[in-house]
């Protein structure tokens, strides 16, 4: 009946201008899918490395009562340091290398929604030792109990999708 | 305190944010997982899929890269060299779990990683209010359930 292919939003939009006149060769669909690839394995790698693929870690780290595990503590300041920086040197740049412009979150509000997200995301963070990243990489590792959480996980997504599209 | 675990946590940071400025600087989007992987799924219509799909290949690649290098890279608390640690509990905690990590960082626009890597770099105040909610209400869950009911994990 309908094609949904990628270029489908573009395709849909009669006045749609051409922002990638131009370098098409630069902002080709291959080279975004490989510099997608490259963000997502340095991603993976860093939580590999940094054991934050381990959910013990990560429980260790939110349990301050007990024998707390301070690695998380490590990883989010030397991330969150690293991408301070690099943040600010891609930024004087002015533009992406193969995009045509950064996107940025315009939001400002403090909402219920933003507020009350991040708190049930914090029980299940809490429950579980997985946020997002972590438990999708760790997919070679897969187990039932994870596979569970992966599976209502991505319900919880849609289920959010349709309360606030 | 174990040292070498808190060297491997700095050095993978830096690759995190390594990843976070890649990103922006490549293809001008933030490494928000639950949002690259969320829209992925469940945007409609579909757009920016193949950029995406390959981030979460990258994603799951990382980890599996590690493991066939051997080296013991890996950083599983009380097993050095392991890379993928186990969940903490059966099908039926994961599921309560993971339905409330997809609904809550679904409705609030990002996790650990857009709200507390790439949010706080920015120093934006709706991600430094979500990445302080978040982190208070999992360590009050954690207190709750290994020290208050007691038989949790």
């Amino acid at each position: 009946m309908k094609s949904t292919d990628a270029n489908s939003t573009d395709a849909n939009s009669p006045d749609a201008n051409s922002p990638d006149a131009n370098s098409p060769d630069a902002n080709s669909p291959t080279v975004k899918t490989a510099a997608g690839y490259i963000a997502g394995l340095l991603f993976g790698l860093g939580l590999a490395i940094s054991g934050m693929t381990d959910p013990a870690r990560v429980l260790g780290f939110l349990d301050v009562a007990g024998a707390w595990d301070p690695t998380l503590m490590f990883v989010l300041g030397s991330a969150v340091g690293t991408t301070f920086v690099g943040y600010r040197l891609v930024f004087a740049r002015g533009e992406p290398l193969f995009s045509a412009n950064f996107q940025l979150p315009t939001k400002q509000a403090l909402d219920g929604k933003l507020l009350g997200g991040a708190a049930l995301f914090g029980i299940g963070w809490g429950l579980s030792g997985y946020c997002p990243g972590p438990a999708i990489a760790s997919i070679g590792g897969i187990s039932l109990p994870l596979l569970a959480l992966l599976a209502a996980m991505v319900a919880g997504w849609f289920i959010a999708k349709r309360i606030s599209p | 305190m174990d040292w070498m675990a808190s060297l491997q946590g700095l050095v993978g940071g830096v690759l995190i944010g390594l990843s976070a400025v890649w990103l922006m600087g490549a293809l001008g989007r933030i490494a928000g997982i639950s949002g690259i992987i969320g829209n992925l799924i469940t945007q409609r219509p579909k757009g920016d899929s193949a950029w995406r799909l390959a981030f979460v290949v990258g994603l799951v690649s990382g980890p599996l890269l590690v493991m066939a290098m051997g080296g013991g890279l890996g950083n599983v608390a009380g097993a050095p060299g392991v890379v993928i640690g186990s969940p903490a509990g059966g099908v039926p905690l994961m599921l309560i779990a993971g339905l409330l990590v997809g609904l809550g960082t679904g409705l609030g626009s990002g996790c650990t990683s857009g709200h507390g890597v790439c949010g706080l770099a920015r120093l934006s105040p709706r991600s430094m209010a979500a990445t302080g909610v978040f982190l208070l209400t999992a360590i009050a869950t954690v207190y709750v359930m290994r020290h208050v009911i007691g038989g949790g994990v």
